[in-house]
């Protein structure tokens, strides 16, 4: 079986004040049908464009892919036409953006919203997209969906317009789900939900799922396959398990390390979290031709500021673009 | 220990307006006959989702919001009906980190003088003296001296939440209320932000009020805890007694909601699932606020609203069945 998605040594190029930065450097990657694949990274890694390059919906003008390819089942659609990318958008590829609270249209109630999306792909009459969309609440268990459905986005709780986000990322059965941090914005009990949610609807439907999110958590308990992304690259890329166990990158021991987990055997002893000191570094210097995690990292020599890692794989499928990659 | 800050049945309510203009008034009380005690030079964490009220008592704890009713008392006294220069002396005691470093400091202002304005309105202290309490802050902090003359925009978020947590401090408060101290931030500058904190407060004495919807965060800060449920305390503990031994249904399931890395906890921990949606505020149900979501929920649950009971060992719980 060839897999759903296959990202060919994409980069993507902002043009910005300072000239033209590589958001997206060299990032390869395939992803089945019915698997989950998971994106971690602090804001401004990449994460989130690398999402808007998959439905095409770069910054006009701004954004634009530099080289390579990104094959959605057995088409390579960063040169398709705007056209042929309408179709594929919330037909075969959708979105659940972060904010359920601003990416719903305030002035139509959540069931009209929905039943556009199915109108526009599926040549639905009116009433008939409208009962579909009332299928589609009841699907993401929002209690009474007849009634709900006229209801206005305000009307609705986080949870219930996150749900109703994702109802309308289902209506036409899509083959590849992006889902761009869809619980930060809500409560670790909605969270919860939102997860189940997901994780049945994937089993029913076997559609492929890109989860975006910081929290490393809830990438081992979504997903199967994860990529940490540091500064437009690839740091780290392999199965979620394997990675958690043993990350082979200082950056994603980082990540690991500086969050405090609540863990089965806890004491009254609390050591220091792990600190990554600095930030990440700023667009203009993300092209460079070193190790960009460098210089905040306490494993650097000689060759991590003079050239960039190249990737060092594993028995175990683990990637890791490091020079110290064996050692750690 | 002695407590330092003691809080007492403290209810805050808002008006609101049902049904347009000539609607009937009704209150909603988004804190209902709170009490909970921090003990001088620990740390309390009041743990609860978005509208459980958790900022709301800590806003009134600091005067910034009218309580309705109960008593707050610092060191003993209680600060509620003080007025003019009683409550200025008391705001010296008692300062706010907040949330968003991003809107929490005035852009037009420069870092020493964001840092120093509390002494300015608080304290009677001389020019030279202010200045220098405002440079050992920067250092305290971790920023460095020829930042001081920088403006909020030129700082980042974690940089900005050292600025506010400078100027917390620059009165020599007892208490410092954290309000969601890094949920702006991204995860790695999170842990600079909690050494931080755990470290001026090992050097200083400092006694917190933790306000977080982070369990991962409120573990690894607290001593004590208190989880709130739509305006009520429902269970208040010791960390290791609180994570450990769980007691109220609903703090279970908030425990169990949290995505763990531990593979051996994500093995053993079955995530208990509450369906539905908090009820509406305004017009509680008669019995246990939980009960409608409640896995284990019972008829005296519907009619009678539990208590918050000591099982004798200071684990405080509000249910029927736990």
């Amino acid at each position: 079986m060839s897999p759903l998605l296959t990202v060919e040594n994409l980069r993507i190029e902002l043009t910005t004040r300072d000239g033209v930065a590589p958001v997206i450097d060299d990032l390869s990657l395939s992803l089945n049908a019915g698997e989950t694949l998971s994106f971690v990274g602090e804001s401004g890694c990449g994460k989130s464009m690398t999402a808007l390059a998959l439905m095409g919906l770069l910054p006009e003008k701004i954004g634009r892919v530099a080289a390579g390819k990104i094959i959605f089942d057995g088409e390579d659609i960063t040169h398709a036409s705007p056209a042929r990318l309408r179709e594929i958008r919330g037909n075969d590829i959708s979105m659940i953006f972060q904010e359920p609270m601003t990416s719903l249209n305030p002035v139509f109630s959540v069931g009209e919203q929905i039943a556009e999306a199915i109108r526009a792909h599926q040549n639905l009459p009116r009433k008939a997209a409208w009962n579909k969309a009332v299928e589609l609440l009841d699907a993401v268990r929002i209690p009474n969906p007849k009634g709900r459905a006229g209801d206005y986005p305000f009307q609705m709780s986080g949870g219930q317009r996150q749900r109703a986000m994702i109802a309308m990322a289902l209506a036409c059965e899509p083959k590849l789900l992006i889902a761009d941090e869809p619980t930060t914005a809500l409560d670790v009990t909605v969270q919860a939900q939102i997860f189940d949610l997901l994780t049945d609807l994937q089993k029913q439907s076997g559609a492929a799922i890109i989860l975006i999110t910081h929290d490393m958590g809830a990438v081992a308990e979504m997903a199967r396959d994860v990529i940490v992304m540091y500064a437009g690259r690839k740091a780290e890329y392999g199965p979620v398990d394997a990675i958690i166990e043993h990350p082979r990158h200082p950056y994603t021991q980082g990540l690991i390390s500086c969050v405090p987990h609540i863990v089965s055997d806890m004491t009254e002893e609390r050591h220091d979290l792990v600190e990554v000191p600095g930030i990440v570094p700023s667009l203009k210097d993300f092209g460079r031709d070193e190790c960009l995690f460098a210089s905040r990292c306490q494993h650097r020599t000689e060759e991590c500021m003079s050239k960039r890692p190249v990737e060092k794989h594993f028995d175990n499928n683990q990637i890791a673009d490091c020079w110290h990659a064996e050692e750690l | 220990m002695t407590d330092l800050l003691n809080v007492e049945n403290l209810t805050v309510r808002f008006e609101v307006k049902r049904g347009g203009m000539f609607g009937k008034k009704a209150h909603l009380y988004a804190v209902d006959d709170v009490s909970f005690t921090v003990k001088r030079g620990e740390t309390l964490a009041i743990v609860g989702e978005s509208g459980s009220g958790k900022t709301t008592a800590a806003l009134a704890v600091a005067r910034l919001q009218d309580a309705y009713k109960g008593r707050v008392e610092l060191d003993g006294d209680d600060i509620l009906p003080m007025e003019g220069e009683a409550l200025r002396q008391v705001r010296q005691k008692v300062q706010f980190i907040f949330q968003d470093p991003y809107s929490s400091l005035n852009p037009r202002k420069r870092a020493q003088d964001i840092v120093q304005e509390p002494l300015d309105s608080l304290s009677d202290k001389s020019k030279a003296e202010k200045e220098k309490i405002v440079a050992g802050l920067f250092e305290a902090v971790g920023l460095r001296p020829e930042q001081m003359r920088l403006f909020a925009h030129q700082f980042s978020g974690g940089q900005r939440q050292r600025i506010g947590i400078a100027r917390a401090l620059a009165t020599q408060p007892e208490l410092i209320i954290c309000d969601e101290p890094v949920s702006a931030l991204d995860v790695a500058v999170q842990a600079q932000i909690l050494n931080l904190l755990r470290k001026l407060q090992k050097d200083m004495g400092l006694t917190f009020l933790f306000i977080s919807h982070d369990l991962g965060v409120v573990q690894h800060m607290s001593d004590a805890i208190a989880v709130m449920y739509m305006g009520k305390v429902v269970e208040h503990a010791s960390r290791l007694d609180l994570f450990g031994n769980p007691k109220h249904p609903y703090t279970q399931a908030l425990l169990s909601a949290v995505p763990t890395v531990d593979r051996t906890k994500r093995a053993e921990q079955k995530r208990i699932l509450i369906p539905g949606d908090p009820p509406d505020p305004v017009n509680l149900p008669k019995g246990c606020r939980f009960a409608g979501r409640c896995p284990v929920a019972q008829d005296k649950c519907l009619g009678e609203e539990p208590a918050l009971v000591d099982d004798g060992k200071g684990h405080r719980v509000a249910c029927h069945f736990a």
